[in-house]
Order: C-alpha cells, then sequence, then structure tokens
C-alpha cells in the first residue's frame, strides 16, 4: 500500500521527472482543473478570491453538503474539505475541536468522498481535501488519487507532507489531475520557496505566520514582505491563510495576494449553531458574504 | 566514546523506507538549520569533549554494568547483567540526550527550550539541564500523565520549568508531543524543540540515537572487560525507542541477537496496549513513516500501558528498519507481567526499576531460563522506579482487591 521509498537519489530524480510533467500540462490555461479555471476567471475580473474551510463531518456529512452550497452562494470561489484526523498537529484548538466531533460522529475519508461525489451532482465550485498525510497512505496512495478524483476532488493540500515527501503522492495525483497544493511559511528559506513556486500546481497556499490554525487580530508582522518573497518565485496564484477572521483583515491581506482563505472563524459558527441548521446556515452566509465583500472592495 | 558516523539514514533521514520528515513546511527550515548545526558539532572535537565532561561529571558515567547473581540464580539460566541506567543523574538514561541536546541548542544560540514528556523523565531530564545551561523551558505533558507522575511533575517545577498540562486526545504522551509540535511551529525560531525519544522528524532519530550509544559503547567494553567476550542477547523496553536503540547501536554488526520489549499493557488481544511494532501497521505520526498503531480509517488509535513511558502509539523509525530487516526481535509483555518483573528485580537484588525498565525484565525473565549457563545476557535498567512507587501500590491495592497476590516471589 505504501510507495517504498528509493534511495535519495531516486527520489530527487522522480520530483525533477514529476516537476517537468506537471509543468507543462499547467503552463497554458484549460487544463481542465476547476482551480485554474476559477483563478483565470478571478485575474480577468481583477478580483481577489475566497477559499473558505469547513471540517467535513462537523457536525455530519449533511450539514456539511449543505454549508458547502450555502458557501459557495454567499460567495466562496473555492472550498477547503478539512478531513479530520486523530492527531492534527498544524491545527489550533477550534479545528482540532470540529476534527474530534466529526471524527465521534464516524466521518471517515471514505465517507467524504462520498460527500463530494454527491456535491458534484450540485455544484462546480473547486473542491479541494484538506487532509494530514497518514489518512491518505493509509487509504492508499494509488486508490486515493483515483477515488477523489472520480469523486470530483480539484486538489489536495497536505499541511505534514513537504516537497522532500511529496513525491510519491504527487505521482499518483498527477495521474487523475489532481492538483497537490505545496505550502510557503515565513521561516521558508529562498531556496525552498524557489522550489515550491517551480512545483506549485493550482495555488501556493502562503501561510501568514509562524503557528497552527486559528482567528488572530491584526495583521502578523512582516507579512508584507514575505508575500513579496514568495511573488517573486512564482506566476502561480497566492492564497494566504491562518490567522486571518474578519472581514477588515481579509480585506488587508487580499491586497497582498490573489486569494484569502478562511477557516477557524466560520468553524467556530458551526461549532456555535451545531443544533440549529438553519441559524448556523445563516450566520456562516452572513460571515462569508462579509468577507467577499470586504475583498472585493479593494480599490 | 565517540559520536559515531554510520551510514544510516541518508541526508533527509530515511532508514530504509522508514523516517523522514513529515511536518509543516514552516518547520522544515528549523530541521535544516538542526540537521546543519549538528553535522558541523559532530566535526568539532570540542563539542565531544564537552559532551563527554557532563556526561562523567555531570551525570556520573559510567554506568556500571552489574552482574545480577542473585537474579540469574532464581532464574537458573543464563548469566544476566544489567546495564545501570537508573544510577544515572536524575534516574534515566534520558539525560544522556538531553544532556548532548542542550549543548547544541547553546551553540545554536537558542534560551528557550520545550519538551514533550510521558513518564517525566525526560520533562524531568530535560528541566535539570535547563536549569544547568540556564535557559527557558516548557515540558508538555498529558493530564492523565500529570496524575499518574505526580512526583515528576512536583520535580520539574522545582527545577523552575513550566509544566504545561494537555487536555486534547487521550491527554498522554502523543497529545503532549502534538502540543509540542504546535508550540514550536509558533515560535520556531527562538526556541530549541528537545525531543525525548528517537522518534519525530530527521534529524532527531539520528542525533537522539548518537546520544544514546554511549549505553552501548559502554557496554560493550564493560561485556569485554568482566566477560573477555560478547553477550549472547540484550534485551531492553521500547516506548519511543531511546535506550533500546541506544544499547542495541554498537552491537548492530556483532552475533548478537537484540531483543526490545514493547508493552502489551491488558493484552495484545485486549487491544489495550502499546505494542507498536508487534501489532502495528506502517504510517505517519509526528513527522516520521515508521510502525504505528491505527485504526482501519489512519486514525491513530490510543495506546494503554501501566507505564507512562511506554504508553504511545508510535516508535523510532530505526526500530521499524531493525524490524523489518530482521536484525532485532520484538516482543510484548504486559502490565501484569511487568509489575511481576518489578517485585522480581526489587526481591532478588534490591533494585527497583522503572516500570518501563521492568518490561525488559519480565521478558528476560522468560527467555533466560531457556538458555544455557554460559550464555551472556544484558539487560538496560533504563530507569529507577522511585517515580512509579504510587501507581504500584495503586495496582497492588486493585490487585489484592481481586484477591490476588502480588507478593509471590
Ligand atoms: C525509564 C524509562 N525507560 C524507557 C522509556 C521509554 O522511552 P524509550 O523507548 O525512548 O527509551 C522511558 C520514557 O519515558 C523511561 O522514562
Amino acid at each position: 500500500m505504501i510507495e517504498k521509498q528509493a534511495s535519495a537519489g531516486t527520489r530527487i530524480d522522480r520530483e525533477r521527472v514529476v516537476d517537468a510533467g506537471f509543468r507543462s500540462e499547467t503552463a497554458a490555461t484549460g487544463s481542465g482543473n476547476r482551480i485554474d479555471a476559477v483563478f483565470d476567471r478571478l485575474r480577468l475580473k481583477g478580483r481577489k478570491g475566497l477559499i473558505a474551510y469547513i471540517t467535513a463531518g462537523d457536525p455530519g456529512y449533511e450539514a456539511t453538503a449543505d454549508l458547502v452550497l450555502a458557501m459557495e452562494r454567499a460567495g466562496a470561489d473555492l472550498i477547503e474539505l478539512g478531513v479530520p484526523f486523530s492527531d492534527p498537529m498544524a491545527d489550533g484548538p477550534v479545528i482540532q475541536q470540529a476534527s474530534m466531533r466529526a471524527l465521534a460522529g464516524g466521518t471517515t475519508p471514505a465517507g467524504i468522498l462520498g460527500l463530494v461525489r454527491c456535491l458534484r451532482r450540485q455544484t462546480q465550485v473547486p473542491l479541494l481535501l484538506m487532509t494530514y498525510y497518514n489518512p491518505v497512505l493509509h487509504y492508499g496512495l494509488a486508490a486515493f488519487a483515483a477515488d477523489a478524483a472520480a469523486a470530483g476532488v480539484d486538489g489536495l493540500i497536505v499541511p505534514d507532507l513537504p516537497v522532500e515527501e511529496s513525491g510519491p503522492l504527487l505521482t499518483e495525483l498527477q495521474q487523475h489531475r489532481v492538483y497537490l497544493i505545496p505550502f510557503a511559511a515565513p521561516t521558508s528559506t529562498p531556496e525552498r520557496l524557489a522550489r515550491a513556486g517551480q512545483l506549485a500546481q493550482g495555488f501556493i497556499y502562503c501561510v501568514s505566520l509562524t503557528g497552527v490554525t486559528g482567528a488572530r487580530e491584526g495583521l502578523p508582522p512582516g507579512i508584507e514582505e514575505f508575500m513579496q518573497r514568495v511573488r517573486v518565485c512564482t506566476d502561480r496564484p497566492l492564497a494566504i491563510g491562518f490567522g486571518i477572521a474578519s472581514p477588515v483583515q481579509a480585506a488587508l491581506m487580499s491586497k497582498l495576494g490573489d486569494a484569502v482563505i478562511v477557516g477557524s472563524a466560520i468553524v467556530s459558527l458551526v461549532e456555535q449553531y451545531a443544533a440549529e441548521r438553519e441559524m448556523m446556515l445563516q450566520q456562516v452566509s452572513a460571515l462569508v458574504g462579509s468577507l467577499k465583500q470586504a475583498i472585493s472592495q479593494v480599490d | 566514546m565517540s559520536l559515531t558516523r554510520v551510514d544510516m539514514p541518508d541526508a533527509h533521514g530515511h532508514f530504509g523506507r522508514f523516517g523522514g520528515q513529515f511536518v509543516p513546511e514552516t518547520l522544515m527550515p528549523a530541521l535544516e538549520e538542526l540537521a546543519a548545526a549538528y553535522e558541523q558539532a559532530r566535526q568539532d572535537p570540542s563539542f565531544d569533549e564537552e559532551f563527554r565532561y557532563y556526561l562523567k561529571q555531570y551525570v556520573g558515567r559510567p554506568s556500571p554494568l552489574y552482574f545480577a547473581e542473585r537474579l540469574t540464580r532464581q532464574l537458573g539460566g543464563a548469566r544476566i547483567y544489567l546495564k545501570r541506567e537508573d544510577l544515572n543523574h536524575t534516574g534515566a538514561h534520558k539525560i544522556n540526550n538531553t544532556i548532548g541536546q542542550a549543548l547544541l541548542a547553546k551553540r545554536m544560540g537558542k534560551r528557550r527550550v520545550i519538551a514533550e514528556t510521558g513518564a517525566g523523565q525526560h520533562g524531568v531530564a530535560t528541566a535539570t539541564v535547563a536549569a544547568m545551561f540556564n535557559m527557558q523551558c516548557v515540558v508538555y505533558m498529558g493530564e492523565e500523565d500529570i496524575r499518574r507522575q505526580e512526583l515528576n511533575v512536583f520535580r520539574m517545577r522545582l527545577l523552575g520549568a513550566d509544566v504545561a498540562p494537555v487536555t486534547s486526545g487521550s491527554r498522554t504522551l502523543k497529545d503532549a508531543m502534538n502540543e509540542a509540535i504546535r508550540d514550536w511551529v509558533t515560535n520556531v525560531r527562538t526556541t530549541y524543540y528537545l525531543l525525548g525519544t528517537v522518534g519525530g522528524p530527521h534529524p532527531y532519530p539520528m542525533l537522539v540515537r548518537d546520544f544514546q550509544t554511549v549505553i552501548g559503547v559502554e557496554a560493550r567494553a564493560q561485556i569485554l572487560e568482566q566477560e573477555g567476550r560478547l553477550p549472547d542477547c540484550i534485551v531492553a523496553c521500547v516506548g519511543g525507542g531511546s535506550n533500546s536503540i541506544g544499547i542495541f547501536h554498537p552491537f548492530l554488526d556483532d552475533p548478537v541477537r537484540l531483543i526490545g520489549v514493547e508493552a502489551a499493557g491488558h493484552g495484545i488481544e485486549t487491544g489495550k496496549h502499546a505494542a507498536t511494532l508487534s501489532a502495528g501497521q506502517v504510517g505517519v505520526l509526528h513527522g516520521a513513516l515508521s510502525y504505528l498503531l491505527q485504526d482501519e480509517n489512519g486514525q491513530v488509535l490510543e495506546a494503554h500501558s501501566i507505564s507512562a513511558g511506554l504508553d504511545y502509539p508510535g516508535v523510532g523509525p530505526e526500530h521499524s528498519y531493525l524490524k523489518d530487516s530482521g536484525r532485532a526481535e520484538y516482543v510484548a509483555v504486559t502490565d501484569d507481567e511487568a509489575l511481576e518483573a518489578f517485585q522480581l528485580l526489587t526481591h532478588t537484588e534490591g533494585i527497583l526499576p522503572a516500570l518501563e525498565s521492568a518490561h525488559a525484565v519480565a521478558y528476560a525473565a522468560k527467555l533466560a531460563p531457556t538458555m544455557d549457563g554460559d550464555k551472556i545476557m544484558i539487560i538496560n535498567i533504563s530507569g529507577r522506579g522511585d517515580k512509579d512507587v504510587p501507581s504500584i501500590s495503586e495496582a497492588r491495592g486493585k490487585r489484592s482487591e481481586a484477591g490476588e497476590s502480588l507478593m509471590k516471589t
């Protein structure tokens, strides 16, 4: 089930091959991936994108489906579904607890792929799965890539899979035109940013601060300089995430990139209104709507 | 001793297919920086000199290799030697690693160290070196372990460390490690993560191993001096795997059986155990690919062991490699067997082993009688049992209620 890890030398060669492979595929638009289509459309309109995150299965698959459709209607351009994991080391308390609730409710990777399959009958919004590596590895890399593609998943975001280790998964995903979104962090060295920039599919996930997910106030220090450093490394769109909760922050951040990612602030509302579905959908829609409006008003 | 150069792992920390660096991008540069600093330190004779100085003058090394005459007689088989890591300053092998890493942190100019701890031995060892080297220290510890290891919590606080209770998940070692990683991601520029075992992302499994090989290097020289030959087998307990890798490593190229003993908790068949190598499947947790206790969806399972130091669902990647390559064997003993072995060693030798180490004693007690009297066995007594006295009296209380007696030795 698990790729046998070749020696370091072979691994690097494989990365090079993979790298060359998808650059030629995505260099031109019309890759067939919904993520590219949305960013192309945003660019043509001169607009910034809003990426909304929720944890799948919290508080149930049906609620997740309703939330996805409501968030799309409220203005979310792309949607990330968190695959809950028992040990979410990159997440703060809000998403940790959402993950525990989803797991307690019996959420599984296979169930989430089923949910995506159902959603694809109703929406063409780009859907990305944010998952730690182990559930994917355990499912089987080849099987997961095939099933995710068949369900209609457009991309994977795997916070504990740096480029050094991403070769085996990338190879499988590439066969199905599912993207693996790379990360850039404020601590990333120029060499690492250059590599992420070259490898990038879809967009680059720029982590706004050194830390875990979770709402924070204001703008992280050094964010402008950091975004400039990433910008020069790639022609791919840049999405900024971690710590963005309010429309004011979203507006400021959106000036620095091509899209903003909001997670914990939405997940908190889901938690708060878990028992009242209509209220939950209204509250989440209102937040997503105000975030979208805020980033649209940037001059 | 010296920090031996070995051909494993490769540049990104792979032991065959195991190991690696499965961490958020934010931490990757920190791991690169750490690997570079360690490489530099290894090539600097003054680093090794300083390390050896503290091991000798502060830890009290070399630790004795003691011939356990009464235990040998009672079991009626192989001649049994005990490697006495319990006599180290702070009471366990953990201090070997914390001295090494604190020296590294100092070289790197980091003044704040963080650590995870299960039994509290690594936490105490970290708090100790932080006091000595004047560093700020935060130790993450699961609430369940804080309850089980009250004495060590008090010791850490006396040493000036901030013990941060972890309330997520199973509230044990794995959750403490998640929390330590979250702290590190947040404070990566100023903080040194002083990891306590041969797990986690590269270069930790390598550098912790290198600092712990002092156990095996000494044991090898000592047995050659005392017996004039190498031992037939070495038995050590495996939590994350640092004391066992430390004693195994210098014997890898010798014809010596290496046996790692995991915690079978209530019994592997009950599902309540911590026997990762015996009953786990390959997966990724805390930055490394290794054997892992997980369910059918790749969710990490809670481990169970009476011993907080073994209560972890993962294991260091080099052990996974040694298991698959067949170079080392891994077995498991239950809570009850470990408690009996605790009693056995206490009564025959007047040595209270840590509950972790009692697992090694328990398997040794099964194996020794099957061996001839001219065979030699070394058991690594990774730590002393003072910290476990409350848990043991609790367990004994439960047992006598159930009409059993622990006093049968
Ligand atoms: C005395 C003692 N032995 C063994 C262990 C298990 O760790 P490792 O397998 O890394 O040696 C611990 C961990 O806390 C310990 O305190």
